[in-house]
This record gives structure tokens, sequence and C-alpha cells, in this order.
């Protein structure tokens, strides 16, 4: 393998540039300032690639216009809601489902009210989604009750003939523990999401609490299930998702829909 | 085996340095294993799209937990491997010396090996993080960081131990991938854990999402995109035996590039409630990408000048040719597709994943296998088993790129223009989602052979290498030669 270093470079017989004469003089410049002086290359490299990220990025910590809305009334997710997200992470609900209503007069339709910054102010990680495979979610809370969620999830062609959604049937045997969500209620404050206790014992009961009204509104329509399932966990967050932001913006959207 | 090799340089006396081609051959046998890997689960979740039941009813095989193992396996397993194969194989070339340090380059090879075999394990599992192409939990990302800080420590060490005073156009594209990768995973991926497998990101959301999409676009950027330039640089002059064009060109675009590509992430927000300016920053620079982009393709082809009727007869070429092109057609489609008033048509519909596939399919698929092949005779010493057998992979990939990308631009143009259809009385023409999702399935059936085209080629690439390192290939004399001038 005679030629095997021979680089592109020999073709100009050694280190010489690869291209012609006048080009080679017009970038005699670089070659002689940045070409040799591999850490000087590397560290305006690094200049150039972190202009954008740090225009971009920084002001989302400083600004204060960022139309977060502080004052807007959104409140963080209860306990069972926090293990309802993190089983929709998990199952990767947000490939195929958005949580971004857009702007526009369809969406608004279809959807309801367009998606406001501030009501992200709790999601960790964002689901905003990049794939409309089935329908946006971001409005979900309410729209269907309880025991439709129950029997989608089981059998998603039950409830809307021609899914294409898998079925989720270990959801209604597993169970959420709630030591984990304690778990994650720690880590979350820890981050700044106002939690005031959370001790195993009151995330337990709060999840009961909350879990029990499911389990009821799903007995009534002849459903039988356990406070502390998947399903539940999930139901939770489902009515949950964009709830606030409703009430808020409920009265505004006559308006809003006008543009 | 480690090939001693002979510098050609015109009155000087040889120099004979002693590569490490051992680590590229592993490097090698890793890409195609991981490389088959990854695009038969491309072909099982694109099933599962066009046929719900082969979800199988478990939750590891479903499509939620299978979309990020394809994601990953595709740009970190086979993409990330053969940058590491062409990469150790050429900057030893370029600099003229050996690797730094062969411990430092055998940690990075199994490291990364068992981060992929670790994201095998936890993806189908459900353990992510959710952020797309940086699911991967905690404790993996901590070990992604280390073994990249030890690739760039023995990167770097190499440069500093270079034969040679200046640095070729392909080092400078690797060495923005190695910098960038770094900054990008480290900052997206801050994180404050729950358990050993559960944690948080320190941002919240659309600052989660803003920093998660700077890292998601730079990843096609500075992943898919810088390195496999770099590999262009080398490659290419080397296969078709013509310098690079315009040595001119190869600056402004590089420069140009590193400093556009980064600003592009909010193109994934149009229409969000992300702060307009930066949506507009975003789409402005994206379109601005479109000349250093073009300024690689360019420099690209026109290094073919006086080499096409090569192209013709050499499928290394071909392959190069077509991957350069798609390059330039899927650079052109990504600006475009920034537009918000495009966007808002293309945002969440298949035009998208058309889009990335024919970059991932057509560039990066494509200038890999070009590299592969024309490394394979060279690291082994042996003639390829099935030397037609590249041809007819070229034809299964073109063509199979082509119906994977038609059938998804049709796909995404109908369910968006479906999904805003008012009628007259300014209602939803089709107010029932799945409507529109039962008319899709024709071209999901399309794109799922156009995918396993694309399979069935890589599979026969496999088989040929596999015969060809066992010994079924003629001892190889005049591989090398067709590379000399």
């Amino acid at each position: 393998m005679t030629d095997d270093n021979r680089t592109p470079n020999d073709q100009n017989g050694g280190d010489e540039p690869p291209a012609g004469v006048s080009e080679a003089s017009w970038g005699a410049w670089h070659r002689r300032v940045l070409e040799g002086r591999a850490g000087l290359f590397a560290l305006l490299t690094v200049v150039a690639i972190s202009i954008g990220g740090l225009v971009e990025i920084i002001p989302m910590f400083t600004a204060t216009d960022m139309g977060v809305g502080e004052d807007m009334p959104v409140t963080p997710y209860t306990p069972l809601e926090v293990a309802g997200r993190d089983l929709y992470v998990r199952e990767g609900c947000y490939l195929c489902h958005s949580q971004m209503v857009r702007p526009m007069r369809a969406e608004v339709l279809r959807y309801g009210e367009w998606s406001r910054a501030w009501e992200y102010r709790y999601d960790r990680p964002f689901l905003l989604g990049s794939r409309r495979l089935g329908p946006d979610l971001h409005r979900i809370a309410g729209k269907y009750p309880d025991a439709w969620h129950y029997e989608h999830m089981e059998d998603p062609r039950s409830t809307s003939p021609g899914s294409i959604m898998p079925a989720y049937p270990w959801m209604l045997e597993r169970t959420v523990d709630p030591r984990i969500v304690a778990k994650s209620l720690r880590a979350l404050q820890r981050v700044g999401h106002p939690y005031v206790d959370v001790s195993e014992e009151n995330v337990r009961g709060s999840m009961r609490a909350q879990g029990s009204g499911i389990v009821n509104s799903l007995a009534a329509a002849g459903i039988e299930s356990e406070w502390d399932t998947e399903i539940v966990a999930m139901i939770a967050y489902l009515q949950r998702l964009g709830r606030d932001g409703k009430a808020v913006l409920s009265g505004a959207s006559g308006q809003q829909q006008e543009q | 085996m480690e090939s001693s090799a002979s510098a050609v340089m015109q009155g000087t006396s040889p120099v004979r340095t002693n590569y490490d081609d051992q680590i590229v051959k592993m490097f090698f046998t890793a890409t195609v294993v991981w490389g088959i890997v990854g695009m038969l689960v491309g072909v099982i979740i694109a099933l599962q799209l066009a046929w719900w039941p082969a979800n199988l009813g478990l939750p590891w095989t479903s499509f939620g937990r299978l979309r990020p193992l394809h994601t990953n396996a595709v740009i970190f397993a086979f993409a990330g491997n053969v940058c590491f194969t062409g990469i150790y194989h050429s900057m030893q070339r370029l600099l003229k010396t050996r690797m730094w340090n062969d411990t430092l380059s055998k940690i990075h090879f199994w490291g990364w090996q068992g981060i992929i075999v670790a994201a095998a394990i936890t993806l189908p599992l459900g353990l992510t993080q959710s952020k797309e192409y940086a699911e991967l939990i905690w404790p993996i990302d901590i070990a992604i960081a280390v073994v990249w800080v030890v690739f760039a420590i023995n990167f770097f060490g190499t440069i500093a131990i270079r034969k040679v005073s200046h640095l070729y156009v392909a080092i400078w594209f690797y060495m923005s991938f190695v910098i960038t990768i770094a900054v990008l995973h480290i900052v997206n991926s801050l994180a404050i854990p729950a358990t050993a497998t559960l944690s948080y990101p320190i941002y919240g959301g659309l600052t989660d999402a803003l920093v998660q999409w700077w890292y998601g676009h730079n990843a096609v950027g500075f992943f898919l995109t810088t390195p496999f330039l770099g590999l262009m640089y080398y490659y290419l002059p080397r296969a078709a035996d013509r310098p690079v064009y315009s040595y001119r060109l190869s600056i402004i675009h590089f420069w140009a590039l590193v400093f556009l590509y980064i600003w592009a992430g909010p193109h994934h927000l149009l229409y969000s409630a992300l702060p307009e300016w930066a949506q507009t920053l975003g789409m402005v620079f994206s379109i601005m990408l479109l000349a250093p982009s073009w300024g690689g393709m360019l420099n690209g082809l026109l290094t073919l000048r006086g080499a096409w009727d090569r192209v013709r007869t050499d499928p290394v070429l071909k392959m190069m040719v077509v991957a350069v092109s798609f390059y330039g057609m899927s650079t052109f489609e990504g600006p475009m597709m920034s537009i918000r008033a495009v966007n808002g048509l293309a945002h969440y519909t298949n035009w998208v994943i058309g889009h990335v596939h024919s970059g991932a399919l057509g560039w990066v698929g494509m200038i890999s296998f070009a590299i592969l092949y024309w490394l394979a005779p060279r690291l082994w010493g042996r003639e390829l088993a099935h030397p037609k057998w590249v041809d007819a992979h070229f034809w299964l990939a073109t063509i199979g790129i082509v119906i994977y990308t038609v059938a998804m631009w049709a796909a995404g143009l109908m369910e968006g223009l479906q999904w805003r259809a008012l009628n007259d009385a300014g209602q939803l023409a089709n107010p029932i989602f799945l409507d529109i999702t039962a008319r899709l399935e024709p071209f999901l059936w399309l794109r799922l052979l156009g995918g396993t085209m694309y399979l069935v080629g890589a599979i026969m690439m496999g088989i040929n290498f596999w015969q060809t390192i066992r010994g079924s290939g003629k001892p190889s004399d005049t591989a090398p030669a067709t590379a000399a001038a």
C-alpha cells in the first residue's frame, strides 16, 4: 500500500493546499495564521459555535418579558399527575402526540385555545412533541370521561375506530410506587417547583385521595380499578392537561379567534 | 493489521509511519453491525405505523419505546461509529502520525459500544428522558461525557504530535465535531436525578424546549453534517484521485457553517409560544445556512471535474455523488421548511420525516457506504468478495430513498393540507382526525417498501464484508492501485 498515506493535499507535493495557485495565495492568511496553530483554531471554533446559543438562550433566564407570566394561575402537577406524566414519558406518548396548539384558525377549531408560554411553567421535561401521528393533547382535559381514557388505553380501537395507536393493557395491571413519586417531587422541588410537604406519607395520601376519585368515576361506568394503578395516574395527568390554561383563557377565546 | 506505509513526496525521502489500523477495523465492524440493527428497527417501526398489530401488545416492543431506539441506533451507533472509523483512519494519514495513545483509542471504542448496548437495553424498558436524540438516562449521559473527553484528549493529542505543520480541511471539520458535541451534550443533559434511572431537567417549559432544539438541530449539524463533510474532504478526493476543487471555498463555507448552524434550533419551535424574536432568528439563520451548505456540496461535486467518466463505472464514486447531491437537496429543503409559512404546513407531518431521511439515508448513509467500500480492501488487503453486489446495493439504496421520500412528501402535504382545510362555512373540512390518518395508509406501506430496500442493501453490504474479511476475497493488489495517480 505504497500510496496509503498520500493525502489529498499530496497532489501538489507534500503539504501544499489542494487547490490552484491563485486560490492558495488568497487563502494564504488563513494558512499562515490558523492552520498551523491547532489551539487557536480550536479556540476560534469555540467562539464561532457559542455566539448563537448564548444570544438565544441567555435571555430565557434573564429577560422579564418572556411571556412566562409569573402572575398567571398555573399550579404544579399533583403527585398522581407527576406519576402519570412520567408514564407518558416512559411510553413515548410525546412521539405521536404534540402538546402545542398553534395560533391558527384550524388548530383552534380542532383543539381549542392556542398554547401560551406560561402554561408550560412546570413542564419538566417539556413535551411539545415534534410529530402528530395522533391529535394534539394540550387541551385534552375534560374532553372525555375517565372511563373513555381507560377503555382507550386498553384498546384504542374500542373508542376510536381506525386508530393506529398501540394498546397499553399493562397499565391496567401495574402499579405506581408512591416512594418513587416522593423522590420525583423532591427533585422537582430542588429546581423550584413549590411543593410544601414531599414526605412519603403525604405523597401517598395525596395520590390515594386523587386516585380514589378517579376509581369512583370509573366504578360508575362499571370499571373496577385501584387508586395506585398506572392507568389511574395516566388518567389523572390527561385530565389535567391544559386545564389551568383553559380556565383562564375561556373568557378570552371569543376575541382570540377573531384574530 | 498495522499497515506501514510510505509517503510519496517528490524530492523527499519516504517517511515511514506505523499507523494504528486495528482501531479502524474495530470501528468499521461496529459500524456495519449497528447500522443493520438500527435500520432493521426503523423498518419494524415503519411496519407498526402501517399495521398496528406489529406493536405486539408488549411494553418493550411498542412504537413509543422502539422509535428512540431506532433514532439513537442510526445516529450514535451507525453514524457515530462510521465517523470514528473515518476519523481514526484519515487523521493518522493527514497528520502523518500514529494516534497519540492506543489505550485511549481502545477506551473510546469499548466505552462507545458499551453506551450503545446500555441504550439498547434501557430504551425498550422505557427508561428515557424524552428529549429527542438525548433520551438516554443520566448515568449513561455521564458515561457519554467521559468517553467523549477521552476521545477529545486523544484527538488533540494526535494533533499535537503531528508530523505536518498545517491542518488539512478535513481536520477542521473533525475538530468542530469534537468540540461542539461536547458542549451540546453537557449543556442539554443538565438534570437533577430523582432515582438511578429518573431525572428532571434543570430547565423548565419553553426554556427546556429551546435548549433541547438548540441541541437537537445541532446534533444534525455537528454529528451528521460537519464530521461527514470532513470525511468527504478526505475520501472523495482520494476516491476520485482529484484535488479538492477550491481551497478558498472550503475556508469560507467552514467558518460560515459552524457560525450559522448553532442559531437554527428555534425553527423547530415556530408558531410555539417561544418569543417571536427567537423564532425569527432561528428562521433567518436557517435560510442563511443554505449558502455554506451548498458551498460544501459544490466543493464536493466540482472536485469530480475531470473524473466524471469514472463516476459511470465506479460504484464508490456513484455513491459519493448521490450522497453529496442528497446533501444539497436536503440542505435546500431544510431552509425552505424553516420559513414560517411553509413550516405552518410542514410541521408535525410526515414531510419532516421525509426531509430527515433524505438527509439521513441519502447523505449520511450513502457517503458512509462509499467510505466503507473504499476502505475495506485497503484495511484487509483483499478484494471485495462480491464486487458486483456494490452496484446492486447502490441501486437498491438509491431507489429505496426515492420511494421513501416521495411517499413521505405526499403523505405530509396531504395531512398538512387536510388538517387545516376549512369549508365554506369556516368550519373544519375534516373534523375527524382519524379520517385523515386512514388516508395516509398507502403511503406508509410505500415508505416501508423504500426502507426495506435500503435495509436489504445494507445487509448485502454486511455479507459482502463478512465474506471479504473471512478470506473468500482475492488478495488485493489492484485495489490500492486504483487510487494511485
